[in-house]
Protein backbone atom coordinates (compact mmCIF):
# COMPACT_ATOMS: atom_id res chain seq x y z
CA UNK A 1 0.00 0.00 0.00
CA UNK A 2 2.71 2.01 0.72
CA UNK A 3 4.38 1.72 -2.35
CA UNK A 4 1.35 2.56 -4.41
CA UNK A 5 1.27 5.82 -2.89
CA UNK A 6 4.94 6.53 -3.11
CA UNK A 7 4.66 5.69 -7.39
CA UNK A 8 1.52 7.72 -7.22
CA UNK A 9 3.00 10.80 -5.97
CA UNK A 10 5.88 10.21 -8.46
CA UNK A 11 3.14 10.53 -10.77
CA UNK A 12 2.28 14.17 -10.00
CA UNK A 13 5.93 15.15 -8.80
CA UNK A 14 8.23 14.46 -11.81
CA UNK A 15 10.49 16.56 -10.46
CA UNK A 16 11.15 13.64 -7.47
CA UNK A 17 12.12 11.19 -10.19
CA UNK A 18 15.48 13.67 -11.27
CA UNK A 19 16.79 13.88 -7.25
CA UNK A 20 17.25 10.44 -7.23
CA UNK A 21 19.91 8.94 -8.06
CA UNK A 22 22.09 9.05 -11.31
CA UNK A 23 21.02 10.00 -14.56
CA UNK A 24 21.34 6.73 -16.72
CA UNK A 25 22.31 6.40 -20.06
CA UNK A 26 19.98 7.95 -22.15
CA UNK A 27 19.36 5.31 -24.42
CA UNK A 28 18.33 3.34 -21.49
CA UNK A 29 16.06 5.43 -20.93
CA UNK A 30 14.40 5.94 -24.79
CA UNK A 31 14.09 2.09 -24.47
CA UNK A 32 12.04 2.21 -21.58
CA UNK A 33 10.26 5.01 -23.24
CA UNK A 34 9.49 2.38 -26.20
CA UNK A 35 8.17 -0.20 -24.16
CA UNK A 36 5.82 2.31 -22.62
CA UNK A 37 4.88 2.79 -25.69
CA UNK A 38 4.10 -0.42 -27.09
CA UNK A 39 2.03 -0.63 -23.84
CA UNK A 40 0.35 2.22 -24.46
CA UNK A 41 -0.48 0.68 -28.17
CA UNK A 42 -1.78 -2.62 -26.56
CA UNK A 43 -4.08 -0.34 -24.44
CA UNK A 44 -5.41 1.52 -27.36
CA UNK A 45 -6.06 -2.10 -29.16
CA UNK A 46 -7.76 -3.12 -26.52
CA UNK A 47 -10.14 -0.10 -26.42
CA UNK A 48 -10.52 0.09 -29.88
CA UNK A 49 -11.71 -3.70 -29.74
CA UNK A 50 -14.15 -2.68 -27.04
CA UNK A 51 -15.44 -0.24 -29.48
CA UNK A 52 -15.35 -2.72 -32.47
CA UNK A 53 -17.36 -5.18 -30.46
CA UNK A 54 -20.21 -2.87 -29.77
CA UNK A 55 -20.05 -1.92 -33.20
CA UNK A 56 -19.88 -5.11 -35.15
CA UNK A 57 -21.44 -7.98 -33.32
CA UNK A 58 -24.91 -5.69 -33.12
CA UNK A 59 -26.41 -9.53 -33.58
CA UNK A 60 -25.17 -10.27 -30.17
CA UNK A 61 -27.68 -10.45 -27.05
CA UNK A 62 -27.24 -7.43 -25.46
CA UNK A 63 -25.84 -8.88 -22.41
CA UNK A 64 -23.26 -10.64 -23.89
CA UNK A 65 -22.06 -7.72 -26.55
CA UNK A 66 -21.54 -5.12 -22.90
CA UNK A 67 -19.98 -7.73 -21.08
CA UNK A 68 -17.40 -8.30 -24.11
CA UNK A 69 -16.94 -4.78 -24.60
CA UNK A 70 -16.72 -3.75 -20.69
CA UNK A 71 -13.95 -6.75 -20.43
CA UNK A 72 -11.76 -5.63 -23.34
CA UNK A 73 -11.92 -1.70 -21.73
CA UNK A 74 -11.67 -2.31 -18.44
CA UNK A 75 -8.57 -4.35 -20.17
CA UNK A 76 -7.55 -1.14 -21.58
CA UNK A 77 -7.81 1.34 -19.07
CA UNK A 78 -5.76 -1.39 -16.52
CA UNK A 79 -3.27 -1.41 -19.58
CA UNK A 80 -2.68 2.24 -19.79
CA UNK A 81 -2.63 2.84 -16.08
CA UNK A 82 -0.08 0.29 -15.48
CA UNK A 83 1.56 1.40 -18.38
CA UNK A 84 2.84 4.53 -16.35
CA UNK A 85 3.28 2.96 -13.32
CA UNK A 86 5.66 0.44 -14.78
CA UNK A 87 7.68 3.05 -17.05
CA UNK A 88 8.36 5.57 -13.70
CA UNK A 89 9.15 2.25 -11.56
CA UNK A 90 11.52 1.33 -14.26
CA UNK A 91 13.21 4.97 -14.95
CA UNK A 92 13.48 4.84 -10.99
CA UNK A 93 15.36 1.64 -10.46
CA UNK A 94 17.65 2.95 -13.54
CA UNK A 95 18.64 6.12 -11.79
CA UNK A 96 19.39 3.85 -8.30
CA UNK A 97 20.94 1.27 -10.51
CA UNK A 98 18.23 -1.72 -8.64
CA UNK A 99 16.85 -4.46 -10.62
CA UNK A 100 14.46 -3.78 -12.88
CA UNK A 101 11.11 -4.52 -11.23
CA UNK A 102 9.18 -7.55 -12.05
CA UNK A 103 5.44 -7.97 -12.44
CA UNK A 104 2.90 -10.63 -13.10
CA UNK A 105 0.34 -7.98 -15.29
CA UNK A 106 1.79 -9.62 -18.33
CA UNK A 107 0.36 -13.50 -17.56
CA UNK A 108 -2.83 -11.76 -16.43
CA UNK A 109 -3.52 -9.24 -19.51
CA UNK A 110 -2.63 -12.35 -21.34
CA UNK A 111 -4.82 -14.95 -19.98
CA UNK A 112 -7.74 -12.03 -20.17
CA UNK A 113 -7.28 -12.08 -23.50
CA UNK A 114 -7.61 -15.68 -24.01
CA UNK A 115 -10.74 -15.69 -22.36
CA UNK A 116 -12.55 -12.96 -23.90
CA UNK A 117 -10.98 -14.74 -27.11
CA UNK A 118 -12.48 -17.92 -26.33
CA UNK A 119 -16.04 -16.36 -25.10
CA UNK A 120 -16.47 -14.50 -28.26
CA UNK A 121 -15.37 -17.98 -30.40
CA UNK A 122 -18.08 -20.00 -28.30
CA UNK A 123 -20.82 -16.81 -28.73
CA UNK A 124 -20.52 -16.46 -31.99
CA UNK A 125 -20.23 -20.15 -33.00
CA UNK A 126 -23.43 -20.79 -31.23
CA UNK A 127 -24.52 -17.80 -32.37
CA UNK A 128 -25.30 -18.57 -35.73
CA UNK A 129 -25.74 -22.17 -35.07
CA UNK A 130 -28.71 -21.35 -32.98
CA UNK B 1 40.91 12.07 -37.59
CA UNK B 2 38.06 13.30 -36.41
CA UNK B 3 34.53 13.05 -38.34
CA UNK B 4 33.62 16.84 -39.41
CA UNK B 5 29.75 14.89 -39.28
CA UNK B 6 27.89 15.18 -35.96
CA UNK B 7 27.93 12.32 -33.73
CA UNK B 8 25.14 10.23 -34.50
CA UNK B 9 23.60 7.30 -31.93
CA UNK B 10 24.91 3.59 -33.95
CA UNK B 11 21.61 2.20 -32.81
CA UNK B 12 19.26 5.18 -33.81
CA UNK B 13 17.86 5.12 -30.45
CA UNK B 14 15.76 8.30 -30.69
CA UNK B 15 14.81 7.77 -34.53
CA UNK B 16 13.25 4.51 -33.28
CA UNK B 17 11.86 6.23 -30.40
CA UNK B 18 10.40 8.71 -32.67
CA UNK B 19 8.72 6.19 -34.51
CA UNK B 20 7.17 4.61 -31.89
CA UNK B 21 5.35 8.02 -31.55
CA UNK B 22 4.23 7.71 -34.74
CA UNK B 23 2.92 3.94 -34.53
CA UNK B 24 1.01 5.18 -30.87
CA UNK B 25 -0.53 8.10 -32.69
CA UNK B 26 -1.94 5.80 -35.33
CA UNK B 27 -3.43 3.76 -32.76
CA UNK B 28 -4.47 6.32 -31.18
CA UNK B 29 -6.53 7.94 -34.47
CA UNK B 30 -7.62 4.80 -35.24
CA UNK B 31 -9.45 4.14 -31.84
CA UNK B 32 -10.80 7.75 -32.02
CA UNK B 33 -12.19 7.16 -35.38
CA UNK B 34 -13.76 4.08 -34.00
CA UNK B 35 -14.98 6.16 -31.03
CA UNK B 36 -16.42 9.18 -33.42
CA UNK B 37 -17.90 6.52 -35.74
CA UNK B 38 -19.60 5.26 -32.39
CA UNK B 39 -20.91 8.66 -31.74
CA UNK B 40 -22.42 9.19 -35.50
CA UNK B 41 -23.95 5.99 -35.10
CA UNK B 42 -26.07 7.18 -32.33
CA UNK B 43 -27.63 10.18 -34.33
CA UNK B 44 -27.30 13.58 -34.01
CA UNK B 45 -28.47 13.81 -30.30
CA UNK B 46 -26.67 16.20 -27.63
CA UNK B 47 -24.87 13.15 -25.85
CA UNK B 48 -23.62 12.19 -29.24
CA UNK B 49 -22.50 15.26 -30.12
CA UNK B 50 -20.89 16.03 -27.22
CA UNK B 51 -19.16 12.61 -27.34
CA UNK B 52 -17.89 13.12 -31.04
CA UNK B 53 -16.33 16.72 -29.83
CA UNK B 54 -14.39 15.25 -26.67
CA UNK B 55 -13.11 12.57 -28.62
CA UNK B 56 -11.72 14.89 -31.04
CA UNK B 57 -10.46 17.08 -28.19
CA UNK B 58 -8.36 13.98 -26.91
CA UNK B 59 -7.28 12.76 -29.98
CA UNK B 60 -5.68 16.91 -30.73
CA UNK B 61 -4.33 16.27 -27.12
CA UNK B 62 -2.10 13.02 -28.06
CA UNK B 63 -1.07 14.60 -31.19
CA UNK B 64 -0.16 17.95 -29.21
CA UNK B 65 1.72 15.66 -26.67
CA UNK B 66 3.39 12.93 -29.83
CA UNK B 67 4.13 16.53 -31.65
CA UNK B 68 6.25 17.55 -28.82
CA UNK B 69 7.98 14.96 -28.19
CA UNK B 70 9.09 13.83 -31.49
CA UNK B 71 10.47 17.65 -31.82
CA UNK B 72 12.29 17.21 -28.36
CA UNK B 73 13.68 13.72 -30.12
CA UNK B 74 14.80 15.70 -33.40
CA UNK B 75 16.66 18.12 -32.02
CA UNK B 76 20.75 17.41 -32.65
CA UNK B 77 23.05 16.36 -29.24
CA UNK B 78 21.58 14.28 -26.29
CA UNK B 79 17.40 13.90 -26.36
CA UNK B 80 15.82 14.76 -23.13
CA UNK B 81 14.18 11.86 -21.53
CA UNK B 82 10.66 11.37 -21.33
CA UNK B 83 8.55 14.12 -19.09
CA UNK B 84 6.73 12.39 -15.96
CA UNK B 85 3.53 14.67 -17.29
CA UNK B 86 3.93 13.61 -20.65
CA UNK B 87 3.41 9.79 -20.03
CA UNK B 88 0.42 10.84 -17.72
CA UNK B 89 -1.31 12.65 -20.26
CA UNK B 90 -0.74 10.09 -22.80
CA UNK B 91 -2.45 7.36 -20.77
CA UNK B 92 -5.18 9.84 -19.68
CA UNK B 93 -6.36 10.26 -22.92
CA UNK B 94 -6.42 6.34 -23.31
CA UNK B 95 -8.51 5.80 -20.53
CA UNK B 96 -10.30 9.09 -21.88
CA UNK B 97 -11.36 7.07 -24.84
CA UNK B 98 -12.00 3.90 -22.74
CA UNK B 99 -14.86 6.17 -20.94
CA UNK B 100 -16.28 7.35 -23.74
CA UNK B 101 -16.93 3.76 -24.52
CA UNK B 102 -18.51 2.65 -21.73
CA UNK B 103 -20.73 5.76 -21.73
CA UNK B 104 -21.92 5.03 -25.15
CA UNK B 105 -22.85 1.35 -24.51
CA UNK B 106 -25.38 2.40 -22.66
Amino acid sequence: MITIVQTLRLWFAPQRIGEEGETPDYRFSLANERTFLAWIRTSLALVGGGFAVDQFLPDLRWGVRVALALALLAAGVLCALRAVNHWVRCERAMRRGEDLPVSRFPTLLSLAVAVVAVVMVVVVVFGWAG
Amino acid sequence: MPSPVPARDPGLQPERTRLAWRRTTLSCTVAAVLAAKQAVHRGSSPLGILALTLSGLVWLGFLAVAHRRIQALSGAGRPRVLGVRAAVATAACTVALACFAVAMLF
